[in-house]
């Protein structure tokens, strides 16, 4: 059943089963051509072993995997055109730098000065071509970093698997690498399916995030959606800072809902798709969304307490007491115009919604 | 597609080598057990089970002899293993536990020279060495020729003991006012008793099996089991010699598995 | 035999620096009469005159190493030219355990590999069933191997029993007996180290391999066993060294015409040659050989761990 499509990757009601446990649950999800595609989650929701059934190391226990149309599953490591950047890069410590990144080509059948010559320019793509004799051992964690995804690179896969390659790197490597990947995926044109447990990592990368947990795809969709419309408590928790309150909804009308908390306040937002009216669900309300004032701004501001400021760098981060009602947080920038919204500890004030700021969410 | 796991840890007939492997180690002292209980005076010949071979042992012709050789092997394993494991607790402590010192890796090297010599040369000049001072081959010498040997067998499951016992026990004692003396016999030598039960075990293993050495440096007319067996097969295998090859056989895999049980039991807790 | 250990692990520390001195003073004492001194005393002989009914007499003499080199012809009085006897008899040697030491590698290492890759929990049992018989007293595996291939013995039996072979096989008093008696001797020296290895290697390297398209035997050769080769080289010396000096394998296995080292030094001393210094300088030069090769093992060592 071969057909030629333009996904890349088509997983299909994948199952991954270790006696009892079950690592993943029915996963299907297309990944197009030419994507930056990030797996997202906590460790053990199921994202490494998703990518090493991809690889080749896993077996599938049902369902199938295919490549461009054709399926893959069954076939060993050495025969898909895919290629990993291990976690810990994996850099053979008895080969030279030249020769770790021209080892796929030399096992593809190229002779060992074509196969050199090759590992030589992708060394020179990734800005390492004065180490090229050294051995692993004697390069930084940043440049085994580098020599790691040329060695990927080298064979040109059709895909390229990366397996957290970035958690080892200090935080200012990190962020530079996370640019110079999304510029070499976009340089080389090979389709990207990168693995983090780093929420910022996924956005900051992505054409599009598959947030897994427990073995499941929870959401997928671009950094902005995810971010914006999360679709149920794990997204919102996970990603980023987030306000839970729990709510009735009273009414929907007009593809707004309107909803009630604790203590008599009201809130309206947009309408879900599968909350009606009557429903007891949690809205999320991101705190970067929200803002203070002496006077309520508009019928639905929320009347609260500042229990403290925190002070964290680019922000400042306020502890509220809703009347009658949960804590809650609010951040505002360490700016002139973010601290003029800054109040003492004990102050009555008022908060006040964005746009968008709220979001009913499926539990 | 046939869809089946691709382990590319298992290499195809790794385990049957494996198998072969605990074949070959295994039939040959099974082969021997087995015939030790054959009732016909014939090694090639199965007439059935007996235990005629070990009554021999006991009370034939030859007994005498073999008893006093197996009271020499057991005497002298004793006392060496007693003795090189109290030598070999003793350096452990102080290598390990001594600090870095100038003659720290050489009194390493000295305590396994035993083991980097070949036998046969430990042998031979343990037995230049008796004959250059004058004295007598006898038990006496073979007695200090296994000491001397059994100290290196002795070390390896002391220290690598010693090695997992984090020094701030010791450390914990005496800051809470013992002596040093008292750290090391209230609470590194308790902790230590399962490295020095195994070491004493193989010294006595080593010591009880060693013939080289002990047929270069006994005195004429004084044997030890494995010296007397030797002496028996160069007139050919015999049954009772299987029988009697069949009980120490025995006695040294006991006291393996005891060792090794000790030493896994501890690793659990 | 593990010559190339550390002295000491991580946890060492200095709470015993004052009385290590008398804490090693028995060490050196013991091992210093009993082992130093005799080697120095044997270095001694070996330049001393024989005795004919063995022992020596107190008088300068290079005659144990002329002998040993040197071909003087029928009365000793011609000039000297290479005496081929003994040093085919160590060459001889050399080949036999170097066979012994492949026939491990070829056994051992799938062996160790198999272990090592076992669930953990499996693993000490399967090192425990490999190790059992090495501490079965050497004479009596030595004796029960004989037993077993003898012409007549139980293996001849069964394969002549079941029509494998309609002639016994004639294992006993071959080199090859000799080998299987040197393989059976020290095995696990061989599957230990090897297992060691396996156990640290980082199975993330096989992967990469076979994620850069090289098939599972590819990737045994150019990852697998580059990365193992430490336990490899430490097995094959720890195989070699004791199999070079032997004396019951050769002596019981090999017959007359497999004669070893062992068998020409135990000679001299206990047999009817009974000449003491030439005795003394064939275990020097047994020795040197032994230290040479155990000295350029440590600077691999070395040198590998950088």
């Amino acid at each position: 059943m071969t057909r030629k499509t333009n996904d890349a990757i088509e997983v299909r009601n994948a199952v991954k089963r270790y006696g009892t446990f079950t690592a993943l649950k029915q996963v299907s999800l297309t990944i197009s051509d030419n994507e930056f595609f990030t797996l997202l989650g906590p460790s053990g929701c199921g994202k490494t072993t998703l990518l090493r059934m991809i690889a080749g190391f896993e077996d599938v226990t049902e369902g199938g995997i295919f490549l461009f149309g054709e399926e893959i599953e069954g076939l060993p490591p050495h025969k898909r055109p895919i290629n990993t950047v291990f976690q810990n890069y994996a850099l053979f410590p008895h080969m030279t730098v030249l020769d770790n990144v021209g080892f796929g080509l030399e096992m593809l059948g190229k002779s060992k000065s074509e196969a050199r010559k090759r590992a030589g320019e992708v060394l020179e793509m990734v800005q390492l071509s004065q180490f090229s004799a050294r051995k692993p051992s004697q390069l930084s964690g940043g440049q085994q970093q580098r020599v790691a995804l040329a060695r990927a690179l080298a064979p040109r896969p059709k895909v390229l698997l990366l397996d957290e390659p970035l958690s080892a790197l200090d935080l200012k490597l990190r962020k530079a690498m996370q640019i110079e990947l999304k510029h070499l995926q976009k340089e080389t044109g090979i389709t990207f399916i990168f693995v983090t447990h780093d929420q910022e990592e996924a956005l900051t990368m992505s054409d599009r995030v598959a947030v897994m947990s427990a073995g499941e795809v929870q959401q997928l969709g671009d950094a902005r959606e995810i971010y914006e419309r999360p679709r149920n408590m794990f997204v919102a928790d996970f990603i980023g800072e987030t306000n839970l309150l729990e709510v009735t909804v009273d009414q929907i009308d007009a593809g707004r809902a309107a909803c009630h908390l604790g203590g008599g306040h009201r809130l309206t937002c947009d309408a879900v798709d599968g909350i009606g009216a009557g429903a007891r669900v949690h809205m999320s309300l991101r705190p970067e969304r929200l803002f203070l004032s002496s006077a309520p701004t508009e019928s639905e501001s929320l009347k609260a307490r500042v229990r403290e400021n925190i002070f964290i760098g680019t922000d400042i981060s306020t502890i509220l007491d809703l009347d009658d009602g949960p804590e809650f947080r609010v951040r505002a920038s360490n700016s002139s115009r973010g601290t003029s919204r800054v109040f003492e500890p004990g102050t009555e004030v008022f908060v006040n919604m964005e746009r968008g700021a709220a979001r009913l969410l499926v539990d | 597609m046939a869809k089946g796991k691709y382990d590319l840890r298992v290499y195809p007939g790794f385990r049957a080598i494996t198998l072969l492997c605990l074949v070959i180690l295994y039939s040959p002292l099974i082969v021997v057990m087995v015939y030790s209980f054959n009732a016909s005076p014939s090694i090639t010949n199965w007439e059935g089970l007996s235990l005629r071979w070990y009554a021999d042992v006991f009370t034939g012709p030859e007994s005498a002899k073999f008893k006093s050789a197996a009271r020499n092997s057991f005497v002298i394993a004793l006392i060496a293993a007693t003795v090189a494991t109290t030598i070999a607790t003793l350096s452990a402590t102080a290598i390990l536990r001594g600090g870095k010192f100038r003659l720290r890796t050489l009194s390493f090297g000295l305590i396994s020279l035993p083991l980097m010599v070949p036998e046969i040369v430990t042998a031979v000049a343990t037995l230049i060495f008796f004959n250059a001072i004058g004295f007598d081959r006898g038990l006496l010498t073979i007695l200090l020729a296994h000491i001397a040997f059994c100290i290196p067998f002795a070390y390896l499951p002391i220290s690598a003991r010693m090695q997992g016992i984090e020094a701030t026990y010791e450390q914990a004692a005496m800051d809470l006012y013992a002596t040093r003396r008292q750290a090391f016999t209230r609470v590194l030598l308790p902790l230590m008793a399962p490295g020095i039960v195994s070491g004493f075990i193989l010294a006595f293993i080593v010591s009880l099996d060693d013939f080289i050495i002990t047929n270069f440096v006994k005195g004429a007319g004084v044997e030890t089991l494995p010296t007397a067996i030797f002496g028996a097969v160069k007139q050919g295998i015999k049954p009772n010699i299987m029988a009697i090859s069949t009980m120490l056989l025995g006695v040294s895999v006991v006291m393996v598995t005891l060792s090794w049980l000790i030493s896994r039991k501890d690793r659990k807790t | 035999m593990a010559g190339g250990a550390a002295t000491g692990g991580s946890s060492t520390s200095d709470t015993y620096a004052e009385a290590r001195t008398w804490l090693l003073l028995p060490a050196w004492v013991t091992l210093g009469i009993l082992v130093l001194a005799p080697v120095a005393i044997m270095l001694v002989y070996s330049f001393l005159t024989k005795e004919f009914r063995g022992g020596v007499i107190w008088e300068f003499s290079l005659g144990a190493y002329d002998q040993f080199f040197c071909n003087r012809g029928l009365f000793g009085d011609e000039p000297c030219s290479i005496e081929w006897t003994y040093i085919q008899i160590f060459w001889r040697s050399i080949w036999q355990a170097g066979a012994a030491t492949l026939l491990s590698l070829a056994i051992g290492f799938p062996t160790a590999y198999f272990i090592a890759t076992r669930p953990p929990r499996q693993r000490t049992l399967w090192v425990f069933l490999v190790t059992i018989p090495y501490w079965v007293n050497l004479l009596i595996r030595t004796v029960s191997m004989k037993f077993l291939l003898r012409d007549e013995g139980p293996l001849n039996d069964f394969l002549t029993g079941t029509g494998l072979l309609s002639e016994p096989l004639a294992i006993v008093n071959t080199n090859f007996a000799v080998q299987l008696g040197l393989f059976y001797s020290y095995l696990p020296f061989m599957v230990l180290p090897i297992y060691a290895a396996v156990e640290r290697y980082n199975f993330a390297l096989s992967e990469a391999a076979s994620d850069l398209y090289a098939p599972r035997w590819t990737v045994l050769r150019r990852i697998l066993l580059p990365s193992v080769k430490p336990g490899i080289v430490a097995g094959c010396i720890l195989v070699f060294v004791p199999s070079l000096g032997s004396f019951l394998a050769p002596d019981l296995l090999g017959g007359a015409r497999n004669f070893m080292i062992g068998s020409l030094i135990e000679e001299q001393f206990k047999g009817n040659a009974g000449n003491w210094p030439f005795g003394a300088a064939a275990s020097m030069i047994l020795l040197t050989m032994v230290l040479i090769i155990l000295l350029i093992f440590a600077r691999q060592q070395a040198k590998a761990e950088g």
